[in-house]
């Protein structure tokens, strides 16, 4: 049982190394082969094959603000908008350094939710009636300011539903958990 | 007062620089005003939390300065501040400031011609 990603197909041993590098992604080749039972060279190519493919995008550095010094405040928006203009404001929001997510959803009416960081509530509210209100389709703004922050993690394979669904086929077909 | 700065005062501005009535930090309730007509219209519709953040913060003479760079009424604005209206007084006296401050303007080009 494979993942199809385009042209190129994961499999268990893939999904392995990926869980690995998300734990540590500077870990040698030699380091990853020798935890999950592989060569230093398949560990190599199937990385730069994933690579190449765009599966694995970048190798990044996770940042404590807090504990960099950054006195920043989060703030999850909600924007109200005319169906046909959402597309447009959402790729707006996109463009502004302080939005760091952004996603549409479709409730009962269609929403833009972003997160959004300021250095205070003053700049986040200049930011909003400034450059978030007067985009054309925007019909109304909730904000909510995030007052403590319980868990942030990026997208791991650990926690993958693709994985779960993997694992649960695993099961069925071979009797066991194989990854 | 001339009429330009008249026009200038009674003109309709871009959506930039239109005003944006917001309930608290971040809340927008959807409702704008482009030009001192509109505003005087909207005090009237808006959610009077709106008018009391607005009004409290100084955003309505902020606005009425920069924006619309009508001075003497951002300062009559201002002065009805020390009063601390709340509610439906203020939402009252905010647009009887502003209405009463539009027909001055709006009423100027005709006496003058008279």
């Amino acid at each position: 049982m494979k993942f199809k990603n385009n042209a190129l197909a994961l499999d268990a041993a893939d999904l392995k190394i990926l869980g690995v590098l998300q734990e540590d992604a500077r870990q040698t080749y030699t380091a990853i082969g020798r935890r999950l039972g592989m060569s230093h060279s398949t560990v190599y190519d199937r990385i730069k094959r994933m690579e190449r493919h765009g599966i694995i995008k970048k190798y990044t550095t996770v940042i404590d603000a807090e504990k960099a010094g950054a006195k920043n405040i989060t703030a999850v928006m909600t924007v109200f908008t005319d169906p046909k203009e959402s597309e447009k404001v959402a790729e707006k929001l996109c463009e502004a350094p302080q939005v760091l997510e952004v996603y549409t959803s479709l409730s009962e009416e269609l929403l833009i939710i972003a997160k959004v960081v300021a250095e205070d509530q003053e700049s986040l509210h200049a930011f909003i009636a400034d450059s978030v209100a007067p985009l054309p389709g925007v019909l109304r703004i909730r904000t909510s300011m995030v007052t403590k922050k319980f868990k942030e993690t990026l997208f791991s394979m650990a926690n993958s539903p693709k994985k779960l669904a993997f694992v649960e086929e695993n099961r069925d077909e071979m009797g066991e958990n194989k990854l | 007062m001339n009429e330009e700065t008249t026009s200038r005062i009674l003109r309709t501005l871009p959506r930039e620089k239109m005003f944006y009535f917001f309930t608290s930090i971040g809340n927008y309730t959807g409702k704008s005003a482009a030009s001192l007509k509109e505003f005087m219209d909207k005090i009237n519709e808006v959610d009077v939390r709106s008018l009391e953040f607005h009004f409290y913060r100084g955003d309505f003479e902020k606005w009425i300065a920069e924006v619309l760079q009508d001075e003497e009424l951002a300062e009559e604005v201002r002065k009805l501040r020390k009063f601390n209206p709340m509610g439906e007084v203020l939402r009252n006296q905010l647009h009887a400031t502003v209405s009463k401050h539009l027909k001055q303007l709006t009423s100027k080009p005709s006496s003058a011609q008279a």
